[in-house]
């Protein structure tokens, strides 16, 4: 029988199992970030276990609150540095070169086809992007990765997401995660994998399919997922061209880390998204989602653009597009944070940095700033921010604030307006309905299934085929 | 290992997440104990208040999808700095669960029916839960009423609380 993308991956990095269902799987790589590492490395100090399995495997940022803001802040920064000199970890982002760290990591090209990642944050599930099994963990599991170069997961059971179709001009990557979102909603892919196909998928960039995978968690997916093709050997060539002759050569390796035809899924959707509307999202949930035109003139107080989601040189391009030679409006504030140095610089050669500012934006450092809310632009109580992020709990981004996640597009229309609106992007006009009914009724239906318009897509059940 | 019983915190709404259970910006204390004075500080439910309801609870059921959000394993070690080392609901998030069980605490799934028929029995009374880990049972108490749950403990998740955690399992074996 055939095999899923993550359960080859699994069997190429099985090292014991232990019980029935727990495979330990070897890492590739282990990511650190300054909020939940220093945790881990003091309960590593105090166990009497100050080790890390191997310090090249090992990448750390200073990410979140950077430059540090209090005391408490510079000193995780110092615990950090001092434990990255201490253990010789070369990759290790300070101050001035630190950036996002969903971002740098694969800029750097730290992963590839085929790799297991673990990262004590939640987003790493973005980095499945590449053809990689990459999941969040808390700090118990990222002390192990550390010390060990291990990690127990459950089975890999996978949702086989088919997006069909063509994306309408002025709707992105982050659309289409949101409206999967909406429709499966929070819980709807929990201990799963979520993997993406299909020619939307096939026609992203890598930063679209990053922005993709990077909210596979907000619907509980312990990773998301895409095939490695050309586009991918692209994006990495720079990185790996020691290693291979012709890219051809590289596709070829990395072609084994696609799930066969006959693999078994736990579910498939297909999506048909000619038609798909940009959305955002209106509550304290991400699957609270709504299209922009729905909530078309509601009141916003700033506006973010930044973060592991959307804050690549792609979505600057897009947003700095729509904002060239206009101003926000004065009813509004707007912050971006390009998310590493390297996009940072290069919007500024591209002269997009000198239209966000001539706009009115206030341009920040790399960092993770306001998404969540701990500095770079924290929300007053009942403040409403329309943000390029990836959560909108509530007090996310300060205390009784409020937060819409929308695309990047979405973003800088609504700051020019001053107030929620679509941006008008020249082309294929997107239409009323957010998807068109295509599909046919599913063969076999899921017993339980979290999607609630079953007409707009097509569910296979367990063991369903391509 | 841990204590798992005493007094239920009924927690009445699916989809609590991380940032409710313990927000963001306490992220930056180092140490367990500091988190105690926040736990669920931003979770809004009309039968809750933090600063009541939190103190002498052991247990907490809740319902659909508890923990989910962030990967921080500050939401736990919130709940264990306050005494409370079981949840009951009818599903977890994935790195939230782990995260209980990496702790040596108990994040355990029942039915859906009979979560619903907890809360409609007793959510609005004092109630004492009693956990046997070795019989796998959930016993809750209330006046007169009185019901035994079975609940299911696998292989991988009982060695983790009966160890107290993954580190020294992990170091001696990998
Ligand atoms: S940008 Fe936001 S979601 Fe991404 S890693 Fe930083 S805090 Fe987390």
């Amino acid at each position: 029988m055939g095999k899923t993308i993550a359960e080859k991956i699994f069997e190429s990095h099985l090292e014991d199992q232990p019980f029935e269902g727990i495979n330990v799987i070897r890492l590739d790589a282990v990511f650190c970030h300054e909020i939940t590492t220093p945790v881990a490395i003091a309960d590593l100090v105090a166990r009497g276990k100050d080790r890390v399995f191997d310090s090249t495997k090992i990448k750390a940022v200073i990410d979140h609150v950077t430059p540090a803001k209090d005391s408490k802040t510079a000193e995780q920064g110092k615990i950090m540095r001092d434990w990255a000199k201490r253990h010789d970890i070369k990759d290790f982002f300070d101050i001035g070169r630190n950036g996002v760290c969903h971002a740098i990591f694969p800029e750097k090209g730290f992963v590839r086809p085929g790799y297991t990642v673990i990262m004590g944050d939640s987003h790493t599930c973005t980095h499945g992007a590449f053809g990689a099994f990459a999941a969040g963990v808390g700090t118990t599991d990222l002390e192990v990765g550390i010390l060990k170069g291990v990690c127990a997961f459950k089975e890999p059971k996978t949702i086989r997401f088919v997006l069909n179709g063509k994306l309408p001009k002025g709707v992105y990557a982050k659309d289409v995660i949101l409206y999967i979102i909406g429709q499966i909603g929070v819980n709807g892919a929990t201990n799963m994998v979520m993997e993406f196909t299909g020619p939307v998928v096939d026609k992203m960039s890598m930063e679209s399919r990053m922005t993709l995978c990077n909210m596979a968690i907000e619907a509980g997916g312990t990773s998301g997922i895409c095939y490695p093709d050309m586009t991918t050997v692209n994006y990495l060539w720079k990185f790996i061209k020691q290693d291979f002759i012709t890219k051809q050569d590289a596709l070829k390796a990395y072609s084994k880390f696609i799930s066969d035809k006959d693999a078994k899924y736990e579910k498939v959707i297909e999506y048909d998204l000619s038609n798909l509307e940009p959305m955002m999202t209106v509550g304290y949930k991400p699957d609270e989602v709504k299209t922009v035109k729905e909530m078309e003139g509601a009141n916003i107080d700033q506006i973010y653009i930044g973060s592991c989601t959307n804050g690549r040189i792609e979505d600057l391009r897009i947003a700095s597009e729509i904002l060239k030679g206009k101003k926000i409006s004065d009813k509004v504030r707007g912050v971006l944070s390009p998310a590493t140095p390297d996009i940072y610089s290069r919007a500024l050669k591209e002269g997009i940095i000198d239209i966000f500012m001539k706009a009115g934006f206030c341009v920040t450092n790399p960092t993770c700033g306001a998404c969540l809310g701990m500095s770079n632009g924290v929300l007053a109580n009942g403040e409403v921010c329309a943000s390029t992020t990836n959560r909108n709990f509530n007090g996310r981004m300060g205390k009784g604030g409020m937060v819409h996640l929308m695309s990047p597009a979405t973003a800088a229309a609504t700051a020019i307006a001053g107030k929620i609106t679509n941006a008008k992007i020249s082309g294929d006009k997107p239409k009323a309905k957010p998807v068109k009914k295509t599909a046919q009724k599913a063969e076999k239906k899921v017993k339980k299934t979290a999607v609630q318009k079953p007409a707009k897509k097509k569910v296979t059940g367990k063991g369903g085929k391509k | 290992m841990k204590n798992f019983s005493g007094k239920v915190l009924f927690l009445d709404r699916s989809d609590i997440n991380t940032d409710e259970i313990i927000p963001a910006k306490y992220l930056t204390e180092i140490t367990k104990e500091a988190l105690k004075p926040y736990l669920l500080e931003d979770l809004k439910l009309d039968t809750f208040n933090p600063e009541k309801d939190i103190e002498g609870k052991a247990v907490v059921i809740t319902r659909e999808n508890f923990g989910c959000g962030s990967s921080r394993e500050h939401a736990p070690w919130a709940l264990e700095v306050n005494d409370i080392n079981a949840v009951f609901a009818a599903n977890f998030a994935r790195i939230y669960r782990q995260n209980m069980y990496n702790c040596g605490m108990l994040a355990m799934e029942l039915p859906e029916n009979t979560i619903n028929e907890i809360f409609s029995k007793f959510a609005s009374k004092d109630t004492e839960a009693k956990v046997d880990i070795s019989s796998s049972t959930l016993t809750l108490e209330s006046g007169d009423i009185k019901e035994t749950y079975n609940f299911n403990l696998a292989g991988f998740d009982r060695s983790l609380i009966e160890s107290g955690g993954w580190v020294d399992y992990a170091d001696k074996k990998y």
